[in-house]
C-alpha cells in the first residue's frame, strides 16, 4: 500500500509525484528531494552534510543512490523527485559508493573513539559499523592539525572534521553571522575563523549538535559523560518564554547536558546557548529535602502527614496571597489559583528579563526577554505580573511562596504577611521565618506543561528523581486543597491537567495525548482576572 | 603546493597596516563596484589591490576589504586561503614560482628548481633568502607548457628557463 | 603557426594567423586585418540568426567538453526579462594547454569581438572575461584592448552605433585550476571560493548572480567572427574525418618533442603526421613513449594508439582517449611514467576544492601511494588499491576533477603496468608495519 504524505497547506494543492523507493511506492509533493521522500517511505538514506534546517550543500556524497535509467548515481539530498522514478538505496552500487565515502572519511580520521565525546552518538561510527569496511587500506601518515578554541562553548578538533560544512552553513544562513569559513583547499581544508572574531553568537552552540562527528565539541560537556551512560528525556527549556523543545540528558540523577529537540512550530532544530548552558541550577544541592513546620521558634523536619494539615490550619479562613514563580507548571498554577479562589485573595509573579537574541534564519525564534518558561501560563491562569511578586499582597495575607526565590521583592515587603508558607524546591533566606515549608520538585523532576509566549502549551517529562522527600508540585497542592475541603484526588499529572482544561476555556479540550510532544496553541479568549469571572 | 618549511612564516599580523583604499585606489574600487551587480563580486579584484599596495594580504588587509564590501572578515579569509596567488605573509622582494607539473616536469623543471635554490641562496623551497631578496616555490601549470620551463618572478613571466640561464636571469633582477 | 616556430605548410592558420605579428595586437592593426567587420555584421542581425549559423557550423566548445556551441547558446531564452551574462573562460589551467594564452597575447581584439558577438547572440548586455591571475601579459593586452574598444565605440551603450549595449569586463583570477570549471568560475566571479555548483540548476537557467548565463572558452569565441564572415558551410567543410567535428583546432604541443608550440590544423588531421612531421618528432636520440593528447585529464595513449588517431573528438575516443583541451603532452623513453603520473596526481590533489569527500581525500591518497611506488616503497597490493580508489573517485562527485585524477592512474596502470611493477618491491611485508613492530 502506498504511503501518501498529505500536504499540510491546502490552499493550492501541490502536484503530487509518485515514485518507488526501495520497492516501496510513495507519493510526495513536487519539489521534494529524494532523501526527504525516502523518509516518508520509511527509508533512511545515510547522509552527513544534509540537514533539514540548513540549505542543501551536496558535498559529503554519502547520500548517492541508484536511480533506474540514470547513468550516474544521484545525490538524493540535491535531486528532486520525478514521476515514476525507481530508486535503490541499498543496491550493490549504492552500498559500494557509501563504503567508498566512509573509507575516504576514515583515512585521515584519528582513532579517537576511546577519548572522543561523540562516541556513541557519532554518525561516522554508526554508518561505518552499519556498512563500512572492516579494515583500513590506508598506510600513509595521517594529516594532523592542533585543536582550536573557537570561543564561546565551542572547541574545534580539525583532525576529526569531515568537512560537511554544516557549521559554516548554520552560522551563515541561520544565525546570519558568518564567523566560520572553510579555509585552504583539498585535503588541507579545515574549518576556520578570523582571529579576534569568536563563536560568541547567542545561538552558536548549535554547531556542536549539528556536527555529525566529534570535531565540534562543547567545552562545558567535555569528557563529562559517555553517550551510552546518559538517559534522555523530552522536555521544554525553562530558560525563557520561547519554550524550545529540548532533551534533558542525565547521568546518575544529575543533569549533564541539555540539547534541542526538533519542533517545527517553535524552535525547528535549535536552542540558544543561554538555555543550553543554564542547567546547573537543576542539580543544586541546597534543596529542601523534608517537609518542615515551626516548633519552638525553629523549623523542624517532619513528615507529609503532619505538614499538610499544619499548612491547612494556617490557611483556614484566611485571605491568601500567592507569590508564584513564572517557572511553575500550568498544573501547579491552576491548583494555586483554586486556592486563591477558595480563600479569597490574589496571586502575582515577577519575571527576570534580559536582552533578546533572535535567530534570524528561523521565523519567530529568539531568546526572549522574559527569562522564565511559563509567564504566559501564569497570566492565563489569573496571576498578575508585577515588578515584584509581592506587589498585589495585602497586609495580613497568608503568603504562599510558590517556587519563587524572592529575588525581585522590595525590602520589608515580606513583613506585611501574617504568616509565610513556602512551597518550593529551595528555601529563600529571607523566608526562613516561614511556619510551614513543603519541598517540591523542580521542572526536571516532575511532569507538567508550560505555555510559551505565543500560547503554545507543551509537555515536559520527568528526567530525574527529586531529592529527599520532595514531591511533584501538583501533588503537594492537590493534597493541600483536599485538606482545605476541596475536591481533588488527582493521582496523575494528566488528571490535574484535565481539571485545568475543564475549568479554563483557553485549554478547553486539551489532553496530554492531544498535546503530544510538540504541543498545541491555546484557544484565544478574553484574558480572565484572578478571582473574577472565569 | 604547501610550503615545505614554516621557518619564515610570519603570523598574519601587520601592526603598521595603513588603509589601502584611499585616494586613487579608493576611486578604483568605486569604479569597480559599477561593473558588477554585487559588492561581493569585487572581492578578488579588491584583494589584488591590497597585495599590489602592500606586497601581501594581512589580517588587517582582509578586515579593510571586508568592511568596504560588507562581508565578514572570516568570509574574506575563507576566500583568500582558497586562492594560491594571495600571499598570507611577507615574501622576498622577488617571489619566484617555478612550474613543475608534468609537461614541464619531463623537460627538466626539477633541475631549474635546484639551480634556483642554489643561486638565490634560499636553499629550501618557501624559505626567503637571508638578504630578503628571494623566495622560491614550486607551482602548478602556468599555462606556458610549450615554453618549458616557465617561471614567474612576481608578475613577470620568464619563458624557456634552463639551469644554465638561471644566473643571467637573477643578475637581470635589480 | 606552430608558434613560436614558423608555420608549417600543412597547418590551417585561422585563429593563429597573426601569432607573432605585433601589428595585429592594437585596435588599428586589428581593423586593418578585417577586425570588427563580423561584429558590425552581427549587430545588424537578429540574435536568433547568429545562433542558427553557429549551430549549423558544428562549432563545439574548445575548452575540453566539446559541447555544441550553437545548442548551448540556444538554451538562453530570449525575452525572459532577466539580465543575461556571457562568461569567457580564459582560466586556461589544464596542464599541457597554452593556446588561449597565445590568442589573448597576439589577437586580444579577436576575443573582444568574439565576446561581443557571443553576448549579443545570447541576449546579454554584459560579458566577463575571467583570466587566470598568472597570465600577466594576456591580462594587460586584454585590458588595453577593451579600453581601446570602448574608446572607439565598439563597446558600450551604443556598440558600433547599433543602439545596442555591449559591455565587456576583464576579471582577474587568483590561482585555482578548478575555476576553469564553469560553475566554479561563476562562483569565483561572484567573489566566492571557487567551488563548483551542483547541476541542475544549469547556468542557462540560473548562473552568474542567479541569472541565465553562458560560459564559453576563448578559442570557441574567437572562432565565431570567422564563422559569421565566411559562413557555416566554410567551417563545416574543415573536417577530414568525422562530420561531427568541424573547423580548425589549436593544439598546444609540449613535453619531449622537437618543436613544441601551438599548431592549428583541420579537425581529423592524422596524429602521426602531426607528431612526426609538423612537430618534428622526438628530441634527438630519443623515441616517443606515450602521449596525453588533450590535457592531463584525458587517458594516456600508447604510441600505437596515437599513431592511428585522427585528430577530432570522435577520433581520439576511438583510440582510447579524448580530445579534451587539445593540450598534447608528449613523453619520451627517458621519462618514468610512474613519476609523471605521480606528479599529475599531486597536481589534482593540490587543486581539489575540498567539497566532495572522494576528491578531497582520494586525490591526496592517490598521490601518496603513487609517490611511494615512485620511491621504491610500493607493494603489489598498492596497484589494486589505486584502481579501487580510482573507481570510487569516478562518477560520484559534483565536478569531474575527481574523475580526472583517476584517469592517468587507470590508463597508466593499464597501458604501462610494467613500469609500475618494476618499481614494486617483491617483499610481502609493508615497510610501515615493520616500523611499528
Amino acid at each position: 500500500m502506498a504511503t501518501t504524505v498529505e500536504p499540510t497547506k491546502a490552499v493550492t494543492q501541490p502536484k503530487m509525484i509518485n515514485l518507488t523507493i526501495e520497492g516501496r511506492p510513495v507519493s510526495v509533493p513536487e519539489g521534494m528531494s529524494i532523501l526527504e521522500a525516502a523518509k516518508h517511505a520509511g527509508v533512511l538514506i545515510p547522509h552527513y552534510c544534509y540537514h533539514p534546517g540548513l540549505p542543501v550543500a551536496g558535498v559529503c556524497r554519502m547520500c548517492l543512490v541508484e536511480v533506474e535509467k540514470s547513468p550516474k548515481l544521484a545525490p538524493s539530498c540535491a535531486t528532486t523527485v520525478a514521476e515514476g522514478q525507481v530508486v535503490h538505496v541499498h543496491s550493490a552500487q549504492s552500498r559500494e559508493a557509501r563504503k567508498g565515502v566512509l573509507e575516504m572519511l576514515l583515512i585521515n580520521h584519528p582513532l579517537d573513539c576511546p577519548i572522543c565525546d561523540q562516541s556513541g552518538e557519532c554518525e561516522l561510527q554508526d554508518y561505518t559499523f552499519q556498512e563500512g569496511r572492516q579494515d583500513s587500506r590506508y598506510e600513509e601518515p595521517k594529516r594532523f592539525n592542533p585543536v582550536e578554541d573557537f570561543g564561546g562553548d565551542v572547541l574545534y578538533v580539525p583532525n576529526r572534521c569531515i568537512l560537511c560544512t554544516r557549521c559554516v552553513r548554520f552560522m551563515d544562513d541561520v544565525a546570519h553571522d558568518t564567523v566560520l569559513n572553510v579555509s585552504e583547499r583539498g585535503d588541507r581544508a579545515v574549518i576556520g575563523k578570523f582571529e579576534g572574531k569568536d563563536l560568541t553568537h547567542p545561538w552558536a552552540g548549535n554547531v556542536i549538535d549539528l556536527c555529525p562527528v566529534g570535531a565540534l565539541l562543547s567545552k562545558d560537556f567535555l569528557n563529562k559523560a559517555r553517550s551510552w551512560d546518559v538517559t534522555r528525556t523530552a522536555s521544554v527549556c525553562p530558560g525563557c518564554s520561547q519554550g524550545c523543545s529540548m532533551t534533558v540528558e542525565t547521568r546518575d540523577n544529575m543533569v549533564v547536558r541539555l540539547r534541542p529537540r526538533p519542533n517545527d512550530s517553535v524552535n525547528e532544530y535549535f536552542m540558544c546557548d543561554h538555555g543550553r548552558l543554564n542547567y546547573r541550577w537543576m542539580n543544586r544541592q541546597d534543596r529542601i529535602e523534608a517537609p518542615m513546620i515551626r516548633r519552638d521558634n525553629a523549623l523542624a523536619a517532619t513528615d507529609w502527614e503532619t505538614a499538610i494539615p499544619a499548612a491547612a490550619q494556617v490557611l483556614k479562613g484566611k485571605r491568601v496571597y500567592v507569590a508564584a514563580s513564572p517557572n511553575l507548571s500550568n498544573e501547579a498554577l491552576f491548583l494555586l489559583s483554586r486556592l486563591v479562589k477558595l480563600n479569597g485573595g490574589a496571586g502575582g509573579f515577577a519575571v527576570e528579563t534580559g536582552p533578546e537574541a533572535p535567530l534570524p534564519g528561523v521565523e519567530d525564534l529568539a531568546l526572549r526577554a522574559d527569562r522564565a518558561a511559563n509567564g504566559k501560563g501564569a497570566e492565563l491562569l489569573g496571576f498578575v505580573r508585577g515588578d515584584s511578586s509581592l506587589a498585589g499582597m495585602q497586609n495580613g495575607d497568608v503568603l504562599i511562596v510558590a517556587q519563587d526565590e524572592l529575588t525581585m521583592i522590595r525590602d520589608g515587603e515580606l513583613a506585611r504577611a501574617s504568616a509565610v508558607i513556602v512551597i518550593g524546591a529551595v528555601l529563600p533566606e529571607i523566608a526562613r521565618h516561614a511556619v510551614v515549608v513543603l519541598p517540591t520538585a523542580n521542572c526536571t523532576e516532575e511532569e507538567g506543561t508550560f505555555t510559551n509566549l505565543r500560547g503554545r502549551v507543551q509537555r515536559f517529562m520527568q528526567a530525574k528523581a527529586a531529592p529527599g522527600m520532595a514531591r511533584p508540585t501538583w501533588w503537594v497542592l492537590s493534597d493541600l486543597l483536599a485538606a482545605l475541603g476541596e475536591k481533588t484526588g488527582y493521582f496523575l499529572p494528566s488528571e490535574a491537567f484535565g481539571a485545568l482544561a475543564a475549568a479554563h476555556p483557553h485549554f478547553a479540550g486539551m489532553t496530554y495525548d492531544s498535546l503530544g510532544m510538540r504541543g498545541l496553541p491555546v484557544i484565544q479568549h478574553q484574558l480572565p482576572g484572578v478571582g473574577g469571572t472565569a | 603546493m604547501t610550503l615545505s618549511s614554516t621557518a619564515t612564516l610570519v603570523h598574519g599580523h601587520d601592526e603598521q597596516y595603513a588603509p589601502v583604499f584611499v585616494g586613487e585606489r579608493r576611486k578604483e574600487l568605486e569604479e569597480m563596484f559599477t561593473r558588477y551587480p554585487t559588492k561581493m563580486a569585487c572581492l578578488l579584484p579588491a584583494l589584488w589591490i591590497v597585495q599590489e599596495e602592500r606586497g601581501w594580504v594581512s589580517d588587517a588587509g582582509m578586515a579593510e576589504v571586508a568592511e568596504l564590501l560588507e562581508l565578514t572578515p572570516a568570509y574574506v579569509k575563507g576566500v583568500v586561503t582558497f586562492y594560491t596567488m594571495y600571499h598570507q605573509h611577507p615574501v622576498g622582494k622577488y617571489f619566484i614560482q617555478v612550474c613543475t607539473t608534468s609537461p614541464c616536469g619531463v623537460c627538466g623543471a626539477e633541475d631549474v628548481v635546484k639551480a634556483l635554490l642554489e643561486k638565490t641562496g634560499c636553499g629550501e623551497l618557501g624559505v626567503t633568502s637571508k638578504d630578503g631578496k628571494y623566495t622560491v616555490i614550486e607551482v602548478e601549470c602556468l599555462g606556458a607548457c610549450g615554453f618549458a620551463t616557465p617561471l614567474m618572478i612576481n608578475d613577470l613571466v620568464v619563458e624557456s628557463v634552463t639551469p644554465q640561464r638561471v644566473p643571467e636571469i637573477l643578475a637581470g633582477l635589480s | 603557426m606552430g608558434f613560436p616556430h614558423p608555420s608549417h605548410e600543412r597547418e590551417t592558420p585561422v585563429l593563429s594567423k597573426h601569432f607573432g605579428n605585433h601589428e595585429a595586437i592594437g585596435l588599428e592593426g586589428w581593423r586593418k586585418q578585417g577586425g570588427y567587420q563580423a561584429l558590425q555584421k552581427a549587430l545588424a542581425m537578429q540574435p536568433g540568426e547568429i545562433v542558427d549559423i553557429v549551430k549549423a557550423s558544428g562549432l563545439r566548445g574548445r575548452g575540453g567538453a566539446g559541447f555544441p556551441t550553437g545548442m548551448k547558446w540556444s538554451f538562453m531564452k530570449p525575452g525572459d526579462g532577466k539580465p543575461h551574462y556571457l562568461c569567457c573562460n580564459a582560466d586556461e589551467s589544464e596542464p599541457g594547454t597554452f593556446k588561449d594564452r597565445e590568442i589573448m597575447r597576439w589577437t586580444p581584439h579577436a576575443l573582444v569581438e568574439g565576446c561581443a558577438i557571443g553576448a549579443y547572440a545570447i541576449g546579454a548586455e554584459t560579458a566577463y572575461i575571467y583570466i587566470r591571475g598568472e597570465f600577466t601579459e594576456p591580462l594587460e593586452r586584454m585590458r588595453t584592448a577593451v579600453k581601446e574598444a570602448y574608446a572607439a565605440g565598439m563597446l558600450g551603450p551604443n556598440a558600433m552605433g547599433s543602439g545596442k549595449r555591449v559591455d565587456v569586463h576583464v576579471h582577474k583570477g587568483a590561482g585555482a585550476y578548478i575555476c576553469g570549471e564553469e560553475t566554479a568560475l561563476m562562483n569565483s566571479l561572484e567573489g566566492r571560493r571557487g567551488n563548483p555548483r551542483i547541476k541542475p540548476p544549469f547556468p542557462a537557467v540560473a548562473g552568474l548572480f542567479g541569472q541565465p548565463t553562458t560560459i564559453n572558452n576563448v578559442e570557441t569565441l574567437v572562432a565565431v567572427p570567422h564563422i559569421l564572415m565566411h559562413g557555416a558551410d566554410w567551417y563545416k567543410a574543415m573536417s577530414l574525418s568525422s562530420p561531427k567535428s568541424t573547423g580548425s583546432k589549436l593544439f598546444s604541443v609540449c613535453g619531449n618533442i622537437a618543436r613544441p608550440g601551438n599548431y592549428e590544423v583541420v579537425m581529423g588531421f592524422p596524429f602521426k603526421d602531426f607528431l612526426y612531421d609538423l612537430c618534428g618528432g622526438p628530441p634527438k636520440g630519443r623515441t616517443f613513449k606515450a602521449v596525453i593528447p588533450g590535457g592531463a585529464s584525458v587517458p594516456i595513449q600508447t604510441m600505437e594508439e596515437a599513431e592511428a588517431t585522427k585528430m577530432d573528438y570522435e577520433g581520439f575516443v576511438e583510440q582510447g582517449t579524448m580530445l579534451g583541451s587539445g593540450g598534447v603532452i608528449v613523453i619520451d623513453d627517458q621519462q618514468c611514467m610512474v613519476k609523471q603520473i605521480a606528479r599529475l596526481a599531486r597536481f589534482f590533489a593540490h587543486e581539489s576544492c575540498a567539497q566532495c569527500t572522494q576528491c578531497r581525500e582520494g586525490t591526496a591518497w592517490t598521490t601518496k601511494i603513487m609517490e611511494r611506488i615512485r620511491d621504491g616503497e610500493g607493494t603489489a597490493k598498492d596497484l589494486e588499491t589505486l584502481l579501487s580508489i580510482a573507481d570510487n573517485m569516478t562518477g560520484k562527485t559534483i565536478c569531474v576533477l575527481s574523475d580526472s585524477c583517476a584517469v592517468p592512474v587507470v590508463s597508466g596502470i593499464k597501458k604501462f603496468r610494467g613500469e609500475f611493477e618494476a618499481l614494486i618491491k617483491k617483499t610481502t611485508y609493508h615497510p610501515v608495519m615493520a616500523a611499528v613492530a
